[in-house]
């Protein structure tokens, strides 16, 4: 059975083999290996009878083939309504055939079944929202990345990705002493403009554990000192932990189950530590389903909830401007066209609509602000979610997927986007590139320190 | 014939039926799984009630949804389809009479002209879906043989039904035809996508738990379809 050396059905379990993998760059080895690859047929018939029940079975055999999900999805809006992109057909043409097949399926539907899971789907749950029986194509699609995760039938940066994860408990190679000294670093280069400014690490009973996504520490350090500005302005007693203070999962977008439950744990087991009453995560999207809303159940948690209560950072801004503990320079309020992204991970899939809302009011000059359309539950992906950004094979099609983000955004008129969501963050800077529409777009802690009140003891002496 | 249709073979359809259709229910619902479907579904009983009760209701209005409201066409030819498709069987007083002489007891009676009215409107509707799924492309590539069957299985009562209306000559042939085309759809339900007349309550409920208990309901003010 012709498994590759870097393509296979092993996941990346130690730091050389995915320095391995990383050293074929862009995957080439892997793709041209991954032609070969065998299906385990055994293997995918095994899993079917293991995970595959009543709630993925009913919908798959109900489906009343009426296409009203169709135009509910972006995908299919932007590739001349291709009936090929129908959420039914994505999900009938893949997992459906694989049902049906009882897993007899070769290396060409694989390589088809990939494409679809990553390339033709964002898992945005849109479609479920339109589909009259209910049925949440996203969620299976989710599914089906799992068994060709299982088969190795992945594209090369999402089996890069769950390793991480497997390796570092972190989505890119930052290991806590990078985090912790990133961390200090930064909190030491503002400190100047912002005497008293400090980070606790690992304190034990803090009002606020924190956690961030590994990006932040490599690329964007800059986000870790704003959030402790905001932090020690709004007086929060508040901690990072040492380990576990990664949010995000990529293995949610790779299907990696087993390393997601890895992750997730780590971030738990901080909260046992260090007992804090809260956890409030950055401005991420997929990192908060992740963490708060999926990962639950992939630690096997009865109650369905993280160890502690857990917020999305959007909550705790809202929150600290309605107790008053940030309080905005009216003077300093954006007085240009603005507008929000809604992002699907905690918008329409955690209810977060007026939250995000509410901090629009206190920090937006009244009239400036302009909601697209649709928006809300009923938002369209940024263009790239799911993993979609980050995988080089599918990069044509996913600068076509931004395009009904672009429009969106070209019909509010707005000038500056807030996306309080790295994907979406990604996505929507992208699409500046691509299509040079003149926006600016920006998370919501740099916009925040710009106008906030910053109280007498933390200003600079002269 | 007639004798043996209205007699052993009436109790055998409505006993394929409500077996058939209990059957699905009970597997069903022995085969959610908190962990697998990722919704605790035992630990926020209250919340995933009323998740599970906005998504059946808001549904089974017309326009209740924006899925409904954005697809007006659809909706239209869905309820008219489906408001008679139930109605007319259960309260025709024909099947009154009938169910009262079989099963000792009926239920409330259309009048004939509403019964008439429902009935086109049922195929009417029928012909637009089919029409629909040969014109649309989005249609048409989820299209199966098995779809052609269960609008014609559904379609055969009404036909005869309404031939039997309007024509008396041959009453008594269509009239058989007619018992039997209604007992092999009542049969027959159970075990094709049909079955729908359950799951549909089942599977709404479901993605309504899901909304109500872990993706938002304990949060915002409850899912907004
Ligand atoms: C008891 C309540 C029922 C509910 C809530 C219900 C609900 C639905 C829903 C949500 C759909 C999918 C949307 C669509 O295709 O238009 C559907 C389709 C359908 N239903 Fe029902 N249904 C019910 C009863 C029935 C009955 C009694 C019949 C026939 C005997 C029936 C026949 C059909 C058919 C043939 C379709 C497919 C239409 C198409 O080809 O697009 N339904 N139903
Ligand atoms: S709307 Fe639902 S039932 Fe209709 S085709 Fe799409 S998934 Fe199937
Ligand atoms: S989950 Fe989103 S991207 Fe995927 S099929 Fe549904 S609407 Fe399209
Ligand atoms: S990237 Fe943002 S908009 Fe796109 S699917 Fe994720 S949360 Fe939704």
């Amino acid at each position: 059975m012709p498994e590759g050396t870097l393509c296979n059905k092993q996941p990346v379990d130690t730091e050389e083999q995915l320095k391995a993998l990383l050293a074929d760059k862009g995957g080439q080895i892997y793709y041209e290996e991954m032609k070969h690859l065998d299906v385990d047929v055994e293997m995918l018939r095994q899993t079917l009878g293991k995970s595959l029940k009543s709630r993925l079975r009913t919908w798959l055999s109900m489906c009343a083939r009426c296409g009203m999900c169709a135009d509910s999805c972006f995908f299919y809006r932007i590739n001349d309504r291709d009936p090929k992109q129908v959420p039914a057909y994505k999900i009938q043409s893949t997992l459906g055939e694989i049902v049906r097949k009882n897993g007899n399926v070769d290396n060409a539907f694989m390589h088809m079944a990939m494409e679809t899971a990553w390339a033709k789907c964002t898992c945005c749950n849109r479609c479920a929202m339109y589909c009259p029986h209910g049925i949440d194509v996203g969620v299976m699609i989710s599914y089906l990345r799992g068994l060709l995760y299982q088969q190795g039938f992945v594209p090369w940066e999402m089996k890069v990705g769950a390793g991480m994860h497997r390796v570092y408990r972190a989505q890119m190679d930052v290991t806590p002493e990078d985090f912790v000294d990133t961390f200090e670093w930064m909190v030491e280069e503002y400190e100047e403009d912002y005497p008293g400014l400090n980070v606790p690490v690992d304190k034990d009973d803090a009002d606020i554990l924190y956690t961030v996504n590994a990006r932040e520490v490599k690329h964007y350090p800059e986000d870790l000192a704003e959030a402790a500005i905001l932090f020690n302005i709004a007086g929060e007693n508040w901690t990072v932990p040492s380990k576990g203070w990664e949010l995000t999962s990529l293995a949610m977008f790779a299907g990696d189950w087993e390393a997601c439950r890895l992750q997730v744990e780590s971030v738990y087991d901080a909260m046992d530590r260090l007992k804090p009453k809260r956890m409030v995560g950055t401005e991420c999207g997929h990192a908060h389903r992740a963490t708060v809303v999926e990962g639950p159940y992939w630690a096997g948690r009865p109650d369905g909830l993280p160890p502690v209560e857990s917020i999305h950072y959007v909550e705790w801004v809202a929150e600290a401007l309605r107790t008053g503990k940030l309080k905005i320079d009216p003077e300093k309020r954006i007085k240009e066209p603005v507008t929000i992204q809604d992002s699907c991970n905690y918008i329409r899939n955690h209810g977060l609509r007026d939250v995000t809302r509410e901090i629009m009011s206190y920090i937006v000059e009244p009239g400036y602000f302009i909601d697209m359309a649709p928006n809300g539950e009923h938002n369209y992906c940024c263009g790239g979610g799911g993993g979609f950004n980050g995988i080089g094979l599918y990069r044509p099609q996913r600068n076509k997927a931004l395009i009904t983000k672009r429009d969106q955004i070209m019909h509010t008129g707005a000038s500056l986007v807030i996306a309080p969501c790295h994907n979406c963050w990604d996505a929507i800077r992208d699409l500046e590139e691509e299509y040079q529409i003149g926006i600016r777009w920006s998370f919501l802690k740099p916009l925040l320190i710009d106008m906030v009140v910053v109280p007498e003891h933390m200003k600079p002496k002269e | 014939m007639h004798a043996f249709l209205t007699g052993p073979m009436f109790y055998i359809s409505i006993a394929v039926l409500v077996i058939g259709l209990l059957v699905r229910v009970v597997r069903y619902i022995r085969g959610l799984d908190w962990k697998l479907d990722r919704v605790a579904y035992r630990a926020h009983r209250k919340a995933g009630m009323k998740g599970a009760a906005r998504s059946i209701f808001k549904w089974l209005v017309p326009f209740g949804t924006r899925s409904w409201r954005v697809q007006p066409v659809m909706t239209v030819v869905f309820f008219v389809f489906h408001i008679g498709v139930v109605a007319v069987p259960l309260f025709l007083l024909a099947h009154n009479m009938f169910l009262e002489e079989k099963l000792g007891f009926s239920f409330f009676t259309l009048p004939a002209l509403a019964a008439d009215i429902l009935s086109w409107g049922v195929l009417a509707a029928l012909l637009i879906l089919v029409l629909r799924r040969i014109a649309l492309p989005e249609v048409r590539i989820l299209t199966t043989f098995h779809d052609y069957f269960i609008l014609a299985l559904t379609a055969a009562p009404f036909v005869t039904g309404l031939i039997c209306r309007y024509d008396p000559a041959n009453y008594d042939f269509w009239l058989l035809i007619h018992i039997a085309a209604g007992e092999l759809l009542l049969i027959l339900i159970p075990f094709t996508k049909l079955s729908h007349v359950v799951t549909f309550f089942l599977s709404r409920a479901q993605i309504g738990m899901d909304f109500g208990i872990k993706r938002g309901g304990m949060k915002g003010k409850g899912m907004a379809w």
